[in-house]
C-alpha cells in the first residue's frame, strides 16, 4: 500500500469517527450552545459574587464589597498595569491576592483557582460596557 | 487581653508624638479662628464600623482609624466646645462592638454627640445604642445656633418588622451597602413630626444646623446616598435663613446647596467608599458641586479617611477635613456665591489628576 492510501485511509476514519460522536464544526454552534455559555458564565459570575461578599474569604470577617461595593473602583478594565507600591506591571489577579492578604488579612489564592476565576468574572462583569483602557491610572 | 490592650496604649501614645510633631494641622485651626469672636468649632469623627472578630479580637484597621482620629481631635487647640460621632460605630450593631467603640471614644476630652448609623440600629433597633449614648432624635441650642440630631436611617416598617426571620439576619441584610435585599432610609413620619414642633419654637434668622447618618438628599438609591423623604425634611427646613445638614455615611467627601440649605458629608474613620459614578451600572445625582477627594491608594490604610473639624464662622459651616495621605481640604461656604466651595479646587482647572474618578 502507498503512502497515499495509507494517509486517504486514516482521513476516512477521522471523519467516520467525527461523525459518530456527533462533534460540530466551529461555526455551528447554537441558539442552545450560546445559552449554555452564557448560563456558565453567569454562574461562575454568580460564585464571584458570593465570595464578594462573604466574611469567610479572608481571616477577619473583612468582605470585599465593604470597600468595593459592586466591585466599584476596582478597574478591571486598567489591568495589567504598572502599581507604583509593587514596582512592576501587574494582571488583576495579584492586586485581588494583595488585598487577599492585607484588608482580608488572608491566603492569597493560586491564578487558576476556581474562586479567583470567579472573582475576576464577577469584577468584570460589573464592569461590562466599559471600554478596556490597559495602564491606565 | 493584656497584650492587646498593652499595644493600644502604646499605639495611642505613638499617634500622640506623631500628631504632635508633623500631623496635626495647626495652620488650619488658626485659619478657623482668625475672623471673629462668635466663631466656635466642634469636631466631626464618623463612620468607624468597629467589627468585632472573637473574644478579643476586632479587625486592626478600622480600630485604628478611631484611635487615631480620637487622638488628634484632643489635641486640638483651641479645644473644639463639642463632638459630633457620625454613626456607624459598630459594623453589626453587637455589644461587644458598640462597647469596644465606647471605650476608644471615652478617651476624648470633650462632650459627644451621638448619630445613630445603620450599622449600630438593625440588630436590636438602637436598644442597646440608647442605653450608651441617649434618644436617637433631639435638638440642643449652643451660642446662638439651633442643633437638630435625626435618626435618618429607619425604613419601611414591613421591611424592618415582617421581612426578616432573625434580628442578625436583618442586620446583615443592611449591612451591605450594594444588597438588593437592603431597603431605602427615611426619617419617617414620627420624627418629621417631632421636627415640626421642635423647629416651630425656633427664631427664622437662628442659624439651624441638622446631623443625620445618611444625606438628606437624594444622591445614589443603590447604595442609600439617598432618604427617602429628603423633600419633606428640606421643605420643615426651608423657612430657615441659615440652614446645614451634616452627614455621614458615604465615607466621601460630598457637598451642594439646594436653596437655603448647604449640605456636608464627613470622611469615615475605616475606609472610603468609591463615588457611585464609579459603578458603571447605574445612573447617580452626585451634586455638580462637589469636587471629589483624590482616588485612594489601597496599599496605604488610612488613605481617603480621616476626621474633619467644623468652624461655624457666622452661623454658616466651614469644614477642614483632615486626610492622612492627602493634602488636607477645606470648605468653606462662598457668601456671594451662597454656596460651600473648596478652598483650593472648586474650578475646573484647579483640580488635579487623582481628583478625577471613573
Amino acid at each position: 500500500m502507498s503512502n497515499y492510501h495509507q494517509k486517504s485511509i486514516a482521513y476516512c476514519f477521522g471523519l467516520m469517527a467525527f461523525a459518530v460522536t456527533g462533534s460540530s464544526r466551529a461555526d455551528e454552534f447554537t441558539d442552545a450552545d450560546l445559552q449554555r455559555y452564557q448560563q456558565q458564565f453567569m454562574a461562575t459570575v454568580a460564585e464571584g459574587r458570593e465570595l464578594w461578599i462573604s466574611p469567610k474569604l479572608g481571616s477577619n470577617g473583612v468582605a470585599c464589597a465593604q470597600c468595593h461595593p459592586n466591585a466599584a473602583n476596582t478597574h478591571p478594565e486598567t489591568y495589567p498595569k504598572f502599581q507604583k507600591q509593587l514596582g512592576k506591571v501587574v494582571p488583576l489577579w495579584e492586586m485581588i491576592n494583595w488585598c487577599l492578604r492585607n484588608p482580608l488579612e488572608g491566603q492569597p489564592l493560586a491564578a487558576d483557582d476556581p474562586k479567583m476565576t470567579a472573582l475576576q468574572a464577577y469584577v468584570t462583569y460589573e464592569r461590562r460596557g466599559v471600554k478596556l483602557e490597559p495602564g491606565k491610572h | 487581653m493584656n497584650t492587646l490592650n498593652n499595644s493600644r496604649r502604646n499605639f495611642m501614645k505613638n499617634v500622640g508624638a506623631l500628631a504632635l510633631g508633623s500631623t496635626l494641622p495647626f495652620s488650619l485651626v488658626e485659619l478657623a479662628f482668625a475672623e471673629s469672636d462668635q466663631n466656635f468649632t466642634f469636631a466631626y469623627i464618623s463612620d468607624a464600623h468597629l467589627q468585632h472578630i472573637k473574644g478579643t479580637r476586632f479587625v486592626r484597621t478600622w480600630d485604628r482609624g478611631l484611635i487615631r482620629a480620637v487622638a488628634e481631635t484632643n489635641l486640638l487647640t483651641p479645644k473644639p466646645d463639642f463632638v459630633i460621632f457620625g454613626g456607624d460605630l459598630a459594623q453589626l450593631g453587637s455589644k461587644a462592638e458598640l462597647d469596644h467603640g465606647t471605650e476608644i471614644l471615652s478617651a476624648l476630652n470633650t462632650k459627644v454627640h451621638h448619630v445613630m448609623g445603620e450599622h449600630d440600629y438593625y440588630l436590636d433597633l438602637g436598644e442597646y445604642w440608647e442605653k450608651l449614648f441617649g434618644p436617637q432624635y433631639y435638638s440642643f441650642d449652643h451660642k446662638g445656633v439651633h442643633f437638630i440630631i435625626l435618626n435618618s436611617i429607619r425604613t419601611y416598617d414591613d421591611w424592618t418588622f415582617k421581612r426578616w426571620p432573625t434580628s442578625e439576619q436583618r442586620m446583615l441584610e443592611m449591612a451591605g451597602l450594594d444588597n438588593p435585599n437592603g431597603s431605602p432610609f427615611m426619617v419617617g413620619e414620627e420624627q418629621r413630626k417631632w421636627l415640626k414642633s421642635d423647629l416651630a419654637k425656633i427664631n427664622k434668622n437662628t442659624p439651624v444646623v441638622v446631623f443625620s447618618h445618611s444625606p438628606l438628599q437624594k444622591i445614589y438609591k443603590g447604595w442609600n446616598f439617598w432618604t427617602e423623604d429628603a423633600e419633606q425634611i428640606q421643605a420643615l427646613l426651608k423657612p430657615f435663613k441659615k440652614v446645614s445638614v451634616i452627614y455621614g455615611h458615604v465615607h466621601q467627601i460630598q457637598y451642594n446647596q439646594i436653596g437655603n440649605i448647604s449640605f456636608n458629608s464627613v470622611m469615615a474613620t475605616a475606609w472610603p467608599w468609591p463615588y457611585p459614578q464609579s459603578y458603571a451600572q447605574a445612573e447617580q445625582y452626585l451634586p455638580k458641586l462637589t469636587v471629589p477627594m483624590n482616588r485612594a491608594d489601597p496599599f496605604f490604610d488610612r488613605d481617603a479617611t480621616g476626621w474633619q473639624f467644623i468652624n461655624l464662622a457666622n452661623g454658616r459651616v466651614d469644614l477642614n477635613y483632615t486626610l492622612y495621605n492627602n493634602a488636607n481640604r477645606i470648605v468653606r461656604y462662598n457668601t456671594k456665591k451662597k454656596r460651600p466651595e473648596d478652598s483650593a479646587y472648586q474650578g475646573e482647572d484647579a483640580r488635579i489628576p487623582p481628583q478625577t474618578h471613573y
